[in-house]
């Protein structure tokens, strides 16, 4: 029905070959204008990412190489996505081995100032600026305010 | 100034060179130009058969070329046209008969005698098409909506840059304007639009055309044709006339519509 109604009025909604033609067509001549056929297309794309290679890595699945018409001349245009920053860094498994090692030691050295569980801690030192006769010193008189009083 | 010299050529075969160096020919001499046409497709020579002339012929291009009689008498005066002529191809020679050179000799000669040197040219690329274009001021390139021609016409215009000359203007021939609304068939603006070239004339495909060479006489004379009415207007371009396109899209209209629909 809705057949009868389109041919009553003209309208042809289906792309026909004609379009199919023009583009056949755009793509042929593109590769005619510059003596490059398809196939040793191919292999130009092939030694292109293979360059490319050697720089940056790239998305194999969202690479685009194609000629492009402009009036009657052509252009090669290239989109070549690249992978994401984090690959670009040193692998994942140097990384964690050094915030592990790092860790370690931290854990390590916090153990060592409030163990009490038979590792003898180191004895304190005294710093050498306070005199032995000061502190060792006897003496009958109680403290007076002044003895309090920081040096 | 000196007679323009154009040459019709396409790549292609059977596109319709030889009908449009006829038509657009006839056509000019009937605006009063003087008019002379070269077939250059030496061997399978044509344009004197479509053209009526075939019984005209004493001397050919070769003959001058070769020295056997001078310029004028190769010269075939059309008795209906009479500021018309002709200068026809040898048959039984080839395409290697006749130079570059040899062209540009000749039209160099008939150059203050004419107001267009109008040059038919064999299909294809070699030596053939290069007689025919190196004397040419205008090239016309003549192509049908179809994608062996489309592609040849665009190797042509491809060999014209490469050797300086002007890319020239564009025919389609033998467009069909219901097939290209049936979406069937390139159409016009797809054609300018992959070869990026300016029309100077559409011709529809028409039932006159056949007959018309048949008695030669060219379709351009034949009131009733569509296709004789698109080489006058190409003519008048020529000269310079701002003539539209002809409308070749009619929509028949809504009640021719249903009748068609019903009779299938």
């Amino acid at each position: 029905m809705t057949n009868f109604f389109d041919r009553m009025f003209g309208k042809n909604n289906k792309p026909g070959t004609g379009a199919t033609a023009k583009s056949r067509l755009e793509f042929v001549l593109v590769h005619d204008r510059i003596n490059l056929p398809p196939e040793r297309m191919a292999e130009m794309k092939a030694e292109i990412l293979q360059v490319i290679a050697k720089y940056v890595s790239y998305e194999h699945d969202m690479v685009d190489i194609s000629l492009e018409q402009r009036d009657r001349s052509s252009a090669l245009v290239a989109d070549i996505p690249f992978q994401k920053a984090k690959d670009v860094l040193p692998s994942d498994a140097d990384y964690d081995a050094d915030l592990e090692a790092w860790e370690q030691a931290k854990t390590k050295q916090t153990q060592n100032t409030f163990a009490d569980d038979g590792d003898t801690p180191k004895e304190m030192v005294e710093p050498s600026f306070i005199e032995d006769d000061a502190l060792n010193a006897e003496t009958d008189e109680p403290p007076t305010e002044d003895d309090n009083d920081p040096v | 100034m000196g007679a323009r010299v154009i040459t019709v050529t396409s790549g292609k075969g059977g596109v319709g060179k030889t009908t449009t160096t006829a038509n657009i020919s006839v056509a000019l001499s009937r605006l009063d130009q003087r008019v002379v046409m070269l077939d250059a497709d030496i061997g399978l020579r044509n344009l004197d058969v479509v053209t009526g002339l075939e019984n005209r012929i004493v001397y050919d291009i070769v003959d001058v070329v070769e020295g056997r009689c001078n310029l004028k008498q190769a010269l075939i005066k059309h008795k209906q046209f009479p500021s018309l002529y002709l200068i026809p191809a040898a048959q039984t020679r080839d395409k290697t008969a006749i130079s570059p050179a040899d062209m540009l000799d000749i039209v160099a000669k008939l150059k203050p005698e004419f107001d267009f040197i109008i040059i038919d040219s064999p299909a294809g690329i070699e030596r053939g098409f290069r007689n025919a274009v190196a004397p040419a001021d205008e090239v016309i390139i003549v192509t049908n909506p179809e994608v062996s021609a489309v592609r040849d016409a665009d190797r042509i215009i491809g060999l014209l840059e490469a050797e300086n000359k002007e890319p020239g203007k564009l025919i389609i021939n033998r467009l069909k304007p219901d097939m290209v609304k049936k979406g069937e068939m390139l159409s016009a603006d797809d054609i300018t639009d992959i070869l990026a070239l300016d029309i100077i004339g559409i011709v529809p495909e028409d039932e006159f055309v056949i007959p018309a060479s048949n008695s030669g006489v060219p379709v351009t004379l034949n009131e009733d044709s569509k296709a004789g009415l698109a080489f006058q207007n190409i003519a008048r371009r020529l000269l310079g006339q701002n003539v539209p396109l002809m409308d070749l899209e009619k929509q028949p209209g809504f009640f021719r519509r249903l009748v068609k629909l019903f009779n299938g």
